[in-house]
């Protein structure tokens, strides 16, 4: 039997996994709707894997977890490794693509940009206080349009005279929108607008004062959008890789970290048989009232987090 | 009138120092505002105008709790940016709440000095004679001195301490034993103690451990609550931690090394930058040259004098290829974000070495 790795990455809007064998090959891969709960989507993503996965060829032996319900899906599993989605996505795509430099990624919530030299991450930035100009606005904004946000890159790249979009900030951007609209905008126009101010908006925040370099590639569910891809390029003014298994770096990269850690674990895709659940609780043994997080399997407490002192913990 | 009770905005441990001080000057009680909690932060941006940087909020909080527990005279300071005119704007805030209590600005024309301070102590205590005043404000420094020792000891070695929580219990005990100084006799002999007490602590420190330096505006620096515990995160990674910002350096050092500082980054820099922006930029350039792995730069969000070195810093840390990372706080209440990037860092960093 032949050993292999599962990542996953939980993001905020979908859920990706992986499986690799010990050559980093994608064996097995899913991705789904993470539908604001983080524990039946991996439940879903693991029945899905299950159902190609040949147990008798292959053993999971390892697994890891990233995005930011990491650490309540990493306590499910009992995962070897938990690591953040800054250094899984670098790790992943330098595993693809080991000469990148320049690595833009932007997701449902959040955007990020990694610089890389020689393999090894040099400098990274996230968003911070805004999540201006990700793949959420622009769904929102494929509503209000009436289209499919799927349709999104295609229609943008039919346009021939872009409209101009404020990219400062999203409030800024949907009145500009709302306004062009009833100016009487062609929709191909504005919707090629809206893509340039996406790309704009990120190259003033996260991208702000980083040495971007070429080869870049263009990861994270917004790198679907053929029209932000070709606004991208027309900034930066050199090729953009948007590569079709690019939503999966994440979970690739934890799967290559799990390998890593030499950390096995004993792992059964029967784990969504098993009832989790979690609760919030306030503290209230001083006036902060953290929030405590508490993982319970089968009505038992498996972890519990979040409390900023001794007298909150519930262990 | 009531029996005056003196209270004061928190920051860091300072509290020890300043009540001691307040209640030898003023032979008055003082009153430690309740710990910073989430609370503090919600009633003081409740009541701040939303754009107003971190260290208002946090202050106006301070001064809602301790109205709430008992305080009728407030204490505040004032610093090199519009910090300086907050004490009035909070001072109406409160009023107009509704509260009964007096102002002390320890301001005299917009500078704080040993003269604006015997001024303000002497309203509250008339028969506070120069001399007495003076004798405590040096002994009160010394005591600030000792503490700010101990602690730049404390983060460079707390990452590697082998027994958790050794390093905070004794500190603990030391600032309680400050707290009944009676001298400087009694002073020079407890700091010593404690001193060698410190070394002795068991640590496990590599020699070429992982060295982040932490640059920036001074309250986020110094009040660990308002940056989400950012040195004892980074302990937990077992990184040696370099921190500049601390009152001695604020009171006492900052005036005299300016001339020297401008002239280390004459290359960047040719005039002051308002508040600590320059030293910022020096700071930056110090740590670049003593080999550290990498640098934090931390502000409240809006914070202008940083905001205008930050362009420069950036510039520093790109011509000689210094990792770098920025956080702004605000009154946000998640800290996961915090958390990953400061994992990203130190995987990068640890990456970088191989």
């Amino acid at each position: 039997m032949k050993k292999c790795f599962l990542g996953i990455d939980i993001g905020s809007i979908s859920t990706k996994g992986v499986i690799i064998d010990e050559d980093n090959n994608i064996l097995y891969s899913d991705y789904l709707w993470t539908e604001g709960n983080p524990i039946e989507a991996v439940k879903r993503l693991l029945a899905n894997l299950k159902k190609d996965f040949d147990e008798q060829k292959y053993k999971v032996v390892a697994v890891g977890t990233t995005g930011s319900a990491r650490r309540l899906i990493g306590t499910i599993l009992h995962a070897s490794i938990i690591k953040n989605e800054i250094t899984a996505h670098a790790i992943g795509t330098t595993s693809l693509y080991p000469k990148i430099r320049t690595i833009l990624e932007i997701g449902g919530q959040d955007s990020k940009i990694i610089l890389i030299e020689d393999g090894i991450v040099v400098d990274y930035a996230m968003n911070t206080l805004c999540a201006a100009g990700t793949g959420s606005f622009l769904s929102s904004q494929a509503k209000r349009l009436n289209v499919k946000v799927e349709d999104f890159g295609d229609i943008a790249l039919q346009s021939k005279n872009p409209t101009k979009i404020a990219a400062r900030c999203t409030v800024f951007a949907e009145s500009d929108l709302v306004h062009k609209a009833q100016m009487g905008y062609k929709k191909e126009d504005i919707i090629a607008g809206l893509c340039k101010s996406v790309a704009l908006n990120y190259l003033n925040n996260v991208g702000k004062g980083k040495n971007i370099k070429p080869p870049i590639i263009f990861q994270g569910g917004v790198s679907k959008n053929k029209g932000v891809k070709k606004a991208f390029e027309d900034l930066l003014g050199c090729e953009v890789i948007a590569p079709k298994e690019g939503h999966l770096m994440g979970a690739l990269g934890v799967a290559i970290l799990a390998k890593n850690s030499n950390k096995e674990i004993d792992f059964d895709f029967n784990v969504t048989d098993i009832n989790f659940e979690t609760r919030g609780v306030e503290c209230h043994k001083c006036p902060n009232n953290c929030e405590i997080i508490c993982v319970m399997q089968n009505k038992k407490l498996l972890d519990a987090w979040g409390n900023r002192c001794e007298a909150g913990s519930v262990k | 009138m009531p029996k005056p009770i003196i209270s004061f905005p928190h920051l860091g441990n300072y509290s020890i120092p300043i009540t001691f001080f307040l209640e030898k000057t003023t032979n008055a009680e003082v009153m430690i505002a309740p710990p910073i909690t989430k609370k503090t932060i919600e009633l003081g941006s409740k009541y701040s105008p939303d754009f107003v940087c971190l260290p208002f909020k946090y202050n106006l909080g301070n001064f809602i709790e301790s109205l709430e527990t008992g305080a009728n005279i407030l204490v505040q300071a004032g610093g090199g940016c519009r910090y300086g005119c907050y004490g009035e704007v909070q001072k109406q805030i409160l009023k107009d709440l509704g509260y009964n209590f007096e102002f002390l600005s320890l301001m005299d024309n917009g500078k704080v000095s040993i003269f604006s301070i015997y001024k303000a102590l002497k309203k509250l205590n008339k028969n506070l004679f120069f001399l007495k005043y003076f004798y405590y404000l040096l002994l009160t420094m010394l005591m600030l001195f000792f503490m700010d020792k101990i602690e730049n000891f404390i983060r460079l070695n707390i990452g590697f301490e082998t027994i958790k929580n050794s390093f905070k219990t004794k500190e603990k005990e030391m600032l309680n034993q400050f707290k009944q100084t009676k001298g400087f006799l009694s002073l020079i002999y407890n700091y010593l103690k404690y001193k060698s007490q410190f070394k002795h602590i068991k640590i496990n420190k590599p020699k070429d451990c992982l060295k982040i330096g932490i640059i920036g505006e001074l309250y986020t620096s110094m009040e660990q609550f308002s940056s989400y515990f950012i040195e004892e995160n980074l302990a937990k990674f077992n990184i040696q931690v370099k921190r500049f910002t601390n009152l001695t350096y604020l009171l006492v050092k900052k005036k005299l090394v300016k001339k020297k500082l401008l002239r280390e980054v004459k290359k960047y820099v040719t005039y002051d930058l308002g508040a600590d922006g320059l030293d910022n930029v020096a700071r930056a350039k110090y740590l670049i040259k003593k080999k550290y792995d990498g640098i934090i730069h931390i502000k409240p969000f809006g914070c202008t004098p940083e905001i205008g070195a930050i362009p420069i810093i950036n510039k520093v840390c790109k011509d000689y290829k210094m990792p770098i990372i920025y956080f702004s706080f605000d009154a946000q209440n998640s800290d996961e974000g915090i958390k990953t990037r400061l994992e990203a860092l130190v995987d990068m960093l640890e990456r970088k070495r191989k």
